[in-house]
């Protein structure tokens, strides 16, 4: 915008153009599905005044609400395992000398890259071969396997901020190793640890692919709630489905945000 | 003297590199002690050692005679500075100063108190509520001393403790730590790469390089007698002579310079022989560069050609070479204004470049740098 | 200091990924190997060694080579391959924008709008589009009222659908490694390029792309790999017709009951993956670049 490579006034115009078209293009659909959940037409398309009704019609659907706690539920669980079980991969691959560090990198790099559909597909295949029922539990399994590895991500990129001075400087003042992790390590990468477990969280809850394989009878999730609902039609029941969902995603990926650039930024100060 | 800290043949090897190779140091009690060199020459890594942060890979080290070579950090009378600091960024003033306390022996009782007064030493009363980042660069620095010293430690380690500050803060905080050192009575061990701040703060001062050390001595001993090439080339001197020893009469050796001059020099190394070929350098503002030839009989003289002049407000620095195209650096401090007494030298004509016998130094080995 | 115990920390990890993944894995290929019972699971292999020498082992993948499964593949292929065409196409200037152009004031919350439908759930964000497109949709509503068209447009359950929504939902995952590159390309070279005489569309293509083609790269993969499993997007938005590979490996697992079919389906489809991660890993390394997956 300054200096002498200011791009020419015209093409600057063209770009912002494009831009603010593309961020309508990201935001309207939504936008859109969000707003005619209040409509109080049926026929949808057409906007007939202001109701909270589809949403009252929500809290009486038994069938649904037993999908939204059952995704709570999975989402939660896979939160605390896959949290817990990728913080503590992250600090141990922060050490190069640590044993099959290389192979557990490449081990956790597959699950993020690899279709959900394969991951699915192979996780069925599994339960089958071990006679196991499709269940909550099979359901919470999957997702800590596609969820670790964001943790760790996460994680890691906290721990890489951190500067190694300050672990020393506390062993040099007489913590030892315990210590030092729950007073100095833990405190400092905290921000990035709930950042990712807001992550898991989101991840968990909105997953549709890999929990359509590996959910049995009786642990509908919300998503797969509402795949079916969307398959027999647009409804404004959908609508109002969807714009909580995508509530509630906003306000977790937000906070998630926050809590990244928080750490990040208290880290550049010091 | 009782010794503070000695480093009895320390050799730490990463991988296959010897980051510090058979060092021998002694360190007395109350001493200022610089570790001086190039990044890369190790002695970062000897002062980590001394800290317990690195273990040696062979060697002793031993802080007021107890072998502390095995014994983690915080178990020896050391405690670090570092470089940045490392302040705990969530905790405050008070807290980072407290944190080593917790792990001392004796209760919780005396803490306020001895908190408080590490930080009235370090000039930081009232500011205990504070956090890392609400503080100057110079505030840090003396949270971090304030934290190391509220351990009593016998040694204080200081990485590079100017390195992090500005350039205005430097020789304020010079002064001060000077003063903090004088008031507590301990020894403090320093790295730093910067000469000015190894003369000028230290008692004594190690040079290093590659690992090894190449001299020890005071400030004035390693400015103006440095052992090695690599100690003069460091501390700023350029101009190195090759000569035979001529004749050795009466503690006087006779130099011979190849273009057939020759040099009374007096004190020379002992170990000295007549016939060997050895080299000598000149500190630049012990040179001088001349028109004329000077009349004293005394003066060491070679006849140069003036490639260069570089005037530097406070001196000018002459570039000139020698008769086999040797280059020679003198610098000259313009005691008179140079616009009211310019100089007769003109690049490419002829001069003489002259110092006092006294002024040369012989250097011993290890001089291929 | 503490060395011996840290793999400890890792024994979790090896063992939920390991007994979860790379077991499930292993078990697909030998599944793959194998041939469908008569009704559905797994027929009986009566003599090994004949079934090995005679090739049947692959029959599952030489079916998968031929006639219609082979038209799906290719069809998924090309789709996949014009889905990350059209992101970066669209994106590049997008991220471009954001990176070097967007005031600093609302950086953070244009580079939010774009980091919110990254993580959003892919199944509203491709609802949201059978919203608009379905016959009596908004976007027919639109094109009747201003007169553009006098009958409602078939969008919905065609192949345009199904682009737009492949479009619609990669979008974030090319824009956001996109702008990461941008962003930390240091500007005094492209003022150092304007310098030595170079016009701004030659300094784009001449310092801009070359510097950002890791986040280039990256973005490629992220989009690609996503798009040609998918069956979300075809499923919903797409007709009868527009099967892809991601569908039709579902369905084997789900309808067709050919469990041994779609495990070899879905390892081709992985095969493919890898392949390309191969080459992204090749070309960052070469780069020198930290590979930014």
């Amino acid at each position: 915008m300054n200096g002498p490579v200011s791009a020419g006034r015209w093409s600057r115009r063209v770009l912002a153009v494009h831009t603010a078209f593309i961020y309508l293009f990201l935001w309207v659909p939504i936008g859109v599905l969000a707003v005619f959940s209040f409509n109080t037409g049926r026929q949808t398309a057409v906007w007939r005044g202001f109701t909270l009704d589809w949403y009252h019609r929500l809290l009486a659907n038994e069938a649904l609400l037993a999908a939204v706690r059952n995704s709570l539920l999975v989402a939660a669980l896979t939160t605390l395992l896959a949290t817990v079980i990728g913080t503590l991969a992250a600090l141990a691959l922060r050490r190069p000398e640590t044993p099959g560090r290389g192979g557990t990198l490449a081990l956790l790099l597959l699950p993020m890259v690899i279709p959900e559909v394969v991951l699915g597909a192979a996780l069925l295949t599994l339960f089958g071969a071990l006679g196991l029922r499709l269940s909550l539990t099979t359901v919470v399994i999957a997702h800590v396997v596609f969820s670790v590895s964001y943790v760790t991500l996460v994680v890691r990129a906290r721990l890489a901020g951190l500067d190694p001075a300050l672990e020393e400087a506390a062993r040099d003042l007489g913590a030892g190793p315990f210590e030092t992790f729950r007073r100095v390590t833990l405190p400092l990468i905290f921000p990035g640890v709930a950042a990712s477990a807001l992550l898991v969280f989101t991840l968990s809850i909105d997953d549709y692919v890999v929990t359509s394989f590996v959910a049995g009878v009786g642990s509908t999730t919300l998503p797969l709630h509402v795949y079916s609902m969307l398959r027999v039609g647009v409804t404004p029941e959908v609508n109002a489905v969807s714009t909580l969902l995508l509530a509630g995603t906003i306000v977790l990926i937000v906070a998630a945000q926050r809590l990244m650039r928080v750490s990040s930024s208290e880290g550049d100060r010091t | 003297m009782p010794l503070s800290v000695e480093i009895r043949r320390v050799t730490k090897r990463f991988s296959d590199v010897a980051a510090v190779n058979e060092v021998s140091l002694d360190i007395r009690r109350g001493e200022l002690f610089a570790l001086l060199g190039p990044s890369g020459c190790g002695k970062t890594t000897l002062l980590r050692m001394v800290g317990g942060l690195e273990t040696p890979s062979a060697g002793t080290i031993h802080i007021e005679g107890i072998d502390v070579t095995e014994v983690p950090p915080h178990l020896r009378p050391a405690h670090m500075v570092f470089q940045q600091y490392a302040l705990f960024p969530h905790l405050t003033v008070a807290d980072n100063v407290a944190f080593g306390l917790r792990y001392k022996n004796g209760g919780r009782a005396g803490w306020s108190t001895k908190v408080k007064e590490a930080l009235d030493l370090v000039r930081l009363a009232g500011m205990e509520k504070r956090l890392p980042h609400q503080l100057s660069g110079g505030q840090r620095q003396r949270v971090a001393l304030a934290r190391a010293l509220v351990l009593e430690p016998k040694v204080l380690l200081l990485d590079e403790p100017l390195a992090a500050l500005d350039p205005q803060l430097r020789e304020e905080v010079q002064v001060e730590l000077k003063h903090l050192q004088r008031t507590l009575g301990i020894s403090f061990l320093f790295v730093t790469h910067d000469r000015e701040e190894a003369l000028g703060m230290s008692d004594r001062v190690a040079v290093m390089r590659h690992g090894r050390v190449e001299q020890v001595g005071t400030p004035a001993e390693i400015f103006e007698r440095p052992a090695t090439r690599f100690t003069a080339e460091f501390l700023g001197a350029t101009s190195f002579f090759t000569a035979e020893v001529a004749s050795l009469v009466d503690g006087v050796a006779t130099l011979r310079l190849p273009a057939g001059l020759d040099l009374q020099v007096p004190r020379p190394d002992a170990s000295l022989r007549p016939g060997d070929r050895i080299d000598f350098v000149v500190r630049p503002e012990k040179l001088r560069v001349r028109v004329e030839r000077p009349a004293e009989a005394e003066m060491a003289v070679v006849p140069v050609t003036v490639e260069e002049s570089i005037y530097q407000g406070m001196g000018t620095t002459w570039i000139v070479r020698g008769p086999a195209g040797e280059r020679f650096v003198a610098w000259e401090q313009n005691a008179a204004s140079v616009l009211d007494e310019p100089s007769a030298l003109r690049p490419g004509g002829a001069a003489f470049l002259c110092w006092h016998p006294r002024h040369t130094v012989v250097l011993g080995g290890g001089g291929d740098a | 200091m503490r060395r011996r115990g840290t793999w400890l920390l890792l024994l979790p990890t090896w063992l939920v990924l390991g007994m979860f993944f790379l077991v499930p894995l292993v078990l697909t290929l030998v599944l793959s190997l194998r041939q469908r019972g008569v009704y559905g699971g797994v027929a009986p292999i009566p003599d090994l060694g004949a079934y090995v020498t005679s090739g049947s082992f692959l029959g599952n993948y030489a079916r998968s080579f031929a006639g219609i499964y082979a038209g799906i593949g290719w069809r998924s292929l090309w789709m996949a391959v014009l889905t990350t065409a059209l992101t970066l196409a669209i994106g590049y200037p997008v991220a471009y924008a954001l990176a070097l152009r967007a005031p600093r004031r609302w950086k953070d919350l244009l580079l939010g709008l774009v980091v919110v439908p990254f993580w959003t759930s892919f199944l509203i964000r491709t609802y949201a589009w059978m919203f608009l497109l379905r016959t009596e949709g908004l976007v027919n509503r639109l094109l009747l009222g201003t007169g553009a068209v006098d009958r409602p447009l078939e969008i919905l359950y065609t192949e345009l659908a199904v682009m737009i929504g492949l479009v619609y939902g990669e979008l974030p995952f090319m824009i956001l490694p996109l702008y990461a590159s941008l962003e930390k390309l240091d500007r005094t070279l492209l003022e150092a390029a304007a310098d030595l005489g170079a016009g701004r569309v030659s300094s784009f293509w001449r310092v801009t792309v070359p510097l950002t083609a890791p986040g280039i790269a990256a973005g490629i993969v992220l989009v690609f790999i996503p798009s040609l499993g998918q069956f979300v997007v075809s499923d919903l938005l797409g007709g009868a017709r527009s099967m892809l590979l991601g569908n039709l490996i579902q369905n084997q697992f789900a309808v067709a009951r050919n469990q041994p079919f779609g495990a070899a389906l879905a390892f081709e489809l992985m095969a493919a993956v890898l392949l390309l991660l191969l080459a992204y890993a090749f070309y960052m390394k070469r780069k020198g670049e930290e590979v930014l997956l």
